[in-house]
């Protein structure tokens, strides 16, 4: 292979000495991934003795079910408007036909991307609420009377969170992959008088499905174990399944009950982790 | 967001001029529209950390000041104190990384790995699932070792966690090298490690720079594991934010959470320059 490896050949096998070089990596996500992992797993199956039981699981769906429905259409319908939003705005940057439009666009979308969740949180706790910003500009417009004036810090206030916060991430994502699409294919179907829309969603679209669908799956798995929105935002029932598992180990101690939670979250990220493993393990083959 | 559509076809053709004004207006409004969801709420945030009083239904703060300033950064405060410990734990958190990452990613570009693509499944793992699992045990684990509101915990927990972006991205810096320059160093007589050290590196030290400020950035804005495992002596920047918001005291927040903006902005005006987006999408989750 390279002179690198040819080198340490004399000495160990290159084999040997790649795996000597990954091992502490490996070693740490053994120990601070897999055996909390398995510590999770345990503690959610075994009772007090030690025996196997699945009281753990009765009991948070007994006590959380609903706020597993709500975590799960909270997460849901939050991706599909990341995608709305991601598809239109890499959409217009792939396809506009407005330089200075473009630019705009392109300078502003992302100004989320880095805020911490943290942050995030703070910013539409006071943005939201009724006394905020987004009430006094919608009544000073006249779009609203001043007494329809509400708060969104509801479940609609952690969807906006989560959407003001993660669409730039999906969105540079498919605007990477957009701006990769063979431009012939885009101006042939411009040439035979297809609209702007039908090119974006007949021959871009399927495209760039697969970066799509990775930022969502990454997106989803993310919104899923985030604490400190739906804490700041809407802290009382229902709410997401996070808020849940800092309440029974803050308050009660119980972590049982709080890592059969964790379990049934794992098991709902389990599908979207699937499908992104699948698809960056052939891609880094591929590179290399 | 298709704010340059055209007009719809069925409406009698209005001249070229209206029409584009008509278009214009359009893009103009919708880009508007884009930057008062974007800005707002951080304009709001921006009138709460210089708010004096702000009551209802007062539209914007009755009052203006510094006051809160003054009381975040007195001792008593403790934002100098949870800066000071954020940059701290940021600072051996990369370290700890790149003691770890550098040799990893040179291996993974350049060595032969056998069960690669299960090694590579192994660095991807921790993106893929729900973290929040992997924090409630790790508190277990550490209040078992005793580790739990100490700092070095905080740092294992964000250093697991920002390793598997640090060996992609120098990973990808390794790979980036010429392997042609490596040959002829090794040609000129140069040792294995000698040629690392003087061609290798400094050849992939952009992207290991780079590495390091995303973990550092990573480690910063960190709030979960912090929250489980940093209880009760540690407080990071994100926490004095998070426990001040829940007290309801919201200029003490608005002010906290400005400083986590400050490097956190800072760092995407100048990140472009040197990396490619779809690494650049992997940061500030």
């Amino acid at each position: 292979m390279t002179a690198g490896a040819a080198g340490r050949a004399r000495s160990i096998s290159p084999r040997l000495a790649g795996l000597l070089l990954v091992s502490p990596a490996l070693l740490v996500i053994a120990l601070f991934f897999i055996v909390p992992l398995g510590l999770s797993v345990h503690s959610a199956f075994t009772d007090k003795a030690g025996a196997f039981t699945l009281a753990h699981f009765a009991k948070s769906f007994e006590y959380y079910g609903n706020d597993m429905v709500f975590t799960v259409a909270i997460v849901l319908l939050s991706c599909a408007l990341i995608a709305a939003v991601a598809i239109a705005i890499a959409g217009y940057l792939t396809l506009g036909e407005h330089p200075r439009t473009k630019a705009a666009l392109r300078w502003l979308y992302r100004w989320p991307l880095f805020i911490p969740f943290v942050v995030t949180g703070q910013v539409m706790r006071t943005f939201l609420a009724k006394n905020g910003m987004l009430n006094h500009v919608l009544v000073g417009s006249g779009v609203i009377e001043p007494l329809a004036a509400q708060s969104l810090l509801d479940w609609r206030g952690i969807v906006i969170a989560f959407v003001w916060k993660q669409a730039p991430f999906v969105t540079l994502l498919l605007a990477g992959a957009m701006a990769s699409v063979d431009p012939q294919h885009v101006e042939a179907a411009r040439n035979l008088g297809a609209p702007r829309w039908r090119v974006l969603g007949g021959i871009v679209l399927p495209q760039v499905r697969g970066t799509l669908l990775v930022g969502l799956v990454l997106s989803f798995v993310t919104m899923l174990s985030v604490l400190s929105v739906p804490m700041m935002i809407n802290p009382n029932s229902p709410t997401m399944m996070t808020v849940d598992v800092a309440y029974r180990i803050s308050t009660h101690g119980d972590y049982a009950v709080a890592n059969a939670l964790c379990l049934v979250s794992l098991l709902f990220g389990a599908a979207g982790a699937w499908v992104y493993l699948r698809h960056a393990v052939r891609r880094a083959e591929q590179v290399s | 967001m298709s704010a340059g559509a055209a007009p719809a076809p069925s409406l009698p053709r209005p001249s070229g001029a209206v029409a584009r004004a008509a278009r214009m207006l359009l893009r103009a409004g919708a880009i508007a529209l884009l930057a008062f969801i974007i800005f707002g709420p951080l304009a709001n945030l921006l009138l709460w950390a210089f708010a004096e009083r702000w009551y209802f239904p007062g539209k914007i703060p009755q009052e203006f000041g510094f006051a809160f300033w003054g009381r975040v950064f007195e001792p008593r405060g403790g934002a100098v104190q949870s800066l000071v410990t954020s940059i701290w734990i940021a600072l051996l958190t990369v370290l700890f990384c790149l003691a770890v990452a550098v040799p990893a990613g040179y291996a993974l570009a350049r060595l032969k790995l056998p069960a690669r693509a299960f090694i590579l499944l192994l660095f991807l793992l921790p993106q893929a699932i729900p973290n929040l699992p992997i924090y409630v045990n790790i508190a277990r684990m550490f209040y078992e070792l005793r580790l739990n509101g100490t700092v070095a915990g905080v740092v294992l927990v964000h250093a697991s966690h920002g390793l598997v972006l640090a060996v992609w991205i120098a990973s990808a810096a390794f790979a980036a090298v010429d392997v042609q320059l490596e040959e002829a160093a090794r040609n000129l007589g140069a040792g294995p490690w000698r040629c690392f050290t003087s061609v290798t590196l400094p050849l992939a030290a952009p992207g290991l720079i780079a590495s390091a400020i995303f973990v550092f950035l990573e480690s910063l804005d960190e709030f979960t594991g912090t929250y489980f495992v940093g209880v009760p002596d540690v407080t990071t920047l994100p926490l004095l934010m998070f426990n001040a918001s829940m007290g309801g005291n919201y200029q003490i927040a608005s002010i906290t959470a400005l400083l986590l903006l400050v490097p956190s902005i800072g760092f995407m005006l100048l990140v472009e320059r040197f990396l490619k987006s779809d690494v650049l999408a992997m940061v500030g989750r």
